[in-house]
């Protein structure tokens, strides 16, 4: 189990992951052997994955966002893996997300611009496999993405 | 202003997206540049821009959080409701990882975690339904997820 040093360690990456571990170690107030123990055990134990850059789609060229939620046609038990295997088949999804409520699957979409993405939603994605239903949210802003865990 | 890349400035990030903790030796060897050239590469796509931050990737269950939930939050009395004060106060729920100003049927999407779903319910109702502003509120729980590359 995590102590509270743990936390203030993993608190403390999540602010800046590419924090140094002498200062990982100042900020919990161990010394820095003691502090590589505990992040290599955290890391043995799964708790930490990685660390993964985030690409800013946007400033690619991909200028719109689009969160797609689908209901899906579930008299097909094979709907949702059918489903699934053909959204990873297009390359504008950076997203899939499985559900229990009114949606079944949320896709996140990125696009060049409006004409792209009628083009992606013409071409790839009505035409996905068992689709009931589709809602649509362009994304406007993000207010807070750095989707910490609070430890 | 569109960031030109390359591509193997896409291998980069490719790379870069899956593991940030990589030396540029071994992002180097990776994409077949030397050390000093895959270093400079790693600089002009965070000062580009393309390069955001970087994310530390924990295993929430792991961790004791058991669920998470994205929400469709409609605002109910619009024109009324500052959105700046929404937005603040909403952002500094800690179970709240995403905040989202969409169009559509709901105004904000939000993503939540929990410990299990007692806990959802005490955010949501003591922390999600007390804001200002808010109307009517769609939980879907998440019951998977995959980050998939992109179009690079």
């Amino acid at each position: 189990m995590l102590d509270d040093i743990d936390r203030r360690l993993l608190r403390r990456m999540q602010d800046d992951p590419g924090r140094a571990v002498p200062e990982l170690a100042e900020h919990a107030g161990i010394n820095v052997r003691q502090a590589m123990r505990r992040l290599d055990r955290l890391r043995e134990a799964g708790i930490i994955r990685g660390v993964r850059g985030v690409i800013d789609w946007r400033a690619l060229g991909w200028e719109v966002a689009v969160s797609l939620r689908f209901t899906l046609d579930k008299t097909d038990p094979r709907a949702f893996d059918a489903f699934i295997a053909a959204a990873r088949e297009v390359p504008e999804v950076i997203e899939i997300q499985t559900f229990l409520g009114r949606v079944d699957v949320r896709l996140n979409v990125i696009a060049r611009d409006m004409a792209d993405y009628q083009r992606i939603y013409r071409d790839r994605i009505v035409t996905l496999p068992h689709i009931a239903d589709i809602e649509a949210l362009m994304h406007v802003a993000t207010v807070k993405a750095e989707e910490w865990l609070p430890v | 202003m569109t960031v030109e890349l390359d591509e193997t400035d896409r291998a980069l990030l490719r790379a870069l997206s899956q593991n940030a903790a990589q030396t540029a030796s071994q992002l180097g060897r990776a994409v077949g540049l030397s050390q000093p050239a895959a270093w400079r590469r790693v600089q002009r796509l965070w000062a580009s821009g393309a390069l955001a931050g970087r994310r530390l990737d924990l295993d929430p269950e792991k961790l004791g959080f058991g669920v998470t939930v994205f929400l469709g939050v409609k605002l109910a009395a619009r024109g009324r409701v500052s959105l700046e004060d929404f937005e603040r106060i909403v952002g500094a729920i800690p179970e709240v990882q995403r905040v989202e100003h969409v169009l559509g049927l709901y105004d904000y999407r939000l993503r939540v975690v929990a410990r299990d779903l007692a806990d959802f319910e005490r955010v949501l109702r003591r922390r999600i339904m007390a804001l200002p502003g808010v109307g009517s509120v769609e939980a879907n729980v998440m019951l998977s997820e995959e980050r998939l590359p992109g179009p690079l």
